[in-house]
């Protein structure tokens, strides 16, 4: 009863988008909309009316920096078991990625969501067991939720959690790419709800549609950001709303604001974005690993961390790019042997334009 | 990573706090429901073994026909 099918509506949008003669640039931060846009062909039929959308810095798994992977690489290595959703134990650090870790010997255990990796603690009590908390607003209240609940002493997160708005600001600030309008993501939206979104509109004159994920989705986001553009306005629209409310989940608001507070971090690709992570709140520093393993951190506090050499993640991420303009895309890098984060996740663009175009 | 599953819940535990969701298509999984306000039958979205949101039945059937209307208001 949720998935939206409609072929002639389609036709109808593309149609009435082509007829605008428009030339226009729109940005996305979800990797399920680059999925729905890239597996069913909406990148390029939207392209042939004047509309081109592409990825910005919206794949967890690929905005985290090397640095951060490096930190869970030996945390792995100093015996401890650590936890984390499937697409990051892949992404390559400097010499090696957890799953490598893994065929050495540590103990590198995949999880579907962080309460597997309390029950990992619960069932190892003599083990320290790292959860690698990386997602967006989507994901941080589940761990929210679970610091809440008083998980087992031996339990800790590794917080990569980051959000939205902030990096949205940034990369208008940046102004390297011709943004003229943003598609939010829906399921970061089903959490923080549209109000976050409006300085954007408010302050850079940026039309915002949150959108869904079916393919009339995306499309009538892309037709209501056009609508809004031919009407010179700009403002947070609300395309999914049977599941995005206006003002967002409150108590998974109230979970977030509990445990963490907003700081600031890189992001891979990017400089420091102020106001764009979520740090653990001084109450619930006993489930901080960096706090808890310092010293064993300490070995690369002061070190610098560089790209993979060759890899173009960081100006994808900016939206300076497309895939096929990397020299290693489906050359060195494929999902098997990828070089950088955006060919591991699968919602990072390379991933999927390999995935539904190369093969 | 934000991939969110519709699913709908056909059990609630005794503590309210988890649900078995049924994602009809024969699996059945477990989710946290502590996040939202549920009952049994209602629409949610599961994401990281979460339920981060109920699903608005009534609005989900209106959907197609409120993009229908806001194009053909736009026809101008």
């Amino acid at each position: 009863m949720f998935s939206l099918k409609d072929k002639k509506l389609a036709d109808e949008i593309i149609s009435k988008i082509k007829k605008l003669n428009v030339n226009l640039k729109f940005m996305h931060v979800c990797g399920t909309h680059q999925d729905t846009l890239v597996k069913n062909g909406l990148d390029s039929l939207l392209k042939s009316c004047g509309v081109e959308i592409g990825q910005g810095p919206g794949c967890p798994v690929c905005v985290t920096t090397p640095r951060e992977i490096e930190e869970m690489l030996i945390l792995a290595k100093s015996g401890k078991i650590v936890t984390s959703f499937g697409d990051m134990i892949n992404v390559p650090g400097e010499k090696n990625s957890l799953r490598n870790m893994k065929t050495e010997g540590c103990d590198v255990r995949t999880v579907y969501g962080i309460e597997d990796a309390v029950d990992i603690a619960k069932n190892n009590p003599g083990k320290e067991v790292v959860f690698m908390a990386v997602g967006f607003e989507t994901t941080a209240p589940t761990t929210a939720s679970v610091l809440l609940k008083n998980p087992p002493e031996n339990f800790s997160i590794l917080c990569c959690h980051r959000t939205i708005p902030e990096a949205l600001k940034a990369i208008i600030e940046m102004g390297e790419i011709k943004i003229d309008g943003l598609i939010e993501p829906g399921h970061v939206s089903t959490i923080i709800g549209s109000k976050p979104y409006e300085f954007l509109s408010k302050d850079y004159k940026v039309p915002q549609v949150i959108a869904g994920f079916e393919p009339i989705d995306v499309l009538m986001g892309a037709w209501m950001l056009v609508q809004q553009i031919q009407n010179k306005k700009a403002f947070v629209q609300n395309e999914y709303s049977r599941a995005v409310h206006a003002e967002g989940n409150k108590k998974a608001q109230q979970a977030i604001n509990t445990v963490f507070e907003p700081g600031d971090i890189k992001w891979r690709g990017f400089p420091v974005i102020n106001g764009s992570s979520l740090n653990l709140k001084s109450k619930y520093e006993k489930y901080n690993a960096r706090k808890s393993f310092e010293d064993e951190l300490s070995e690369i506090a002061d070190k610098e961390f560089f790209e993979p050499k060759g890899c173009r993640c960081g100006e994808l991420l900016r939206g300076l790019i497309t895939p096929f303009e990397c020299p290693l895309f489906g050359q060195a890098c494929t999902p098997e042997t990828p070089v950088g984060p955006c060919m591991v996740s699968i919602e990072g663009s390379c991933n999927i334009e390999y995935r539904y175009k190369e093969k | 990573m934000c991939l969110a599953i519709p699913g709908k819940v056909v059990e609630i535990d005794q503590k309210n706090e988890h649900a078995t969701v049924d994602y009809g298509d024969g699996t059945k999984r477990k989710a946290n429901v502590s996040l939202v306000e549920v009952k049994k039958g209602d629409y949610v979205l599961v994401h990281a073994g979460f339920a981060i949101e109920v699903l608005n039945e009534k609005e989900a059937e209106e959907t197609l026909n409120l993009f229908r209307e806001m194009l053909s208001k736009e026809e101008n």
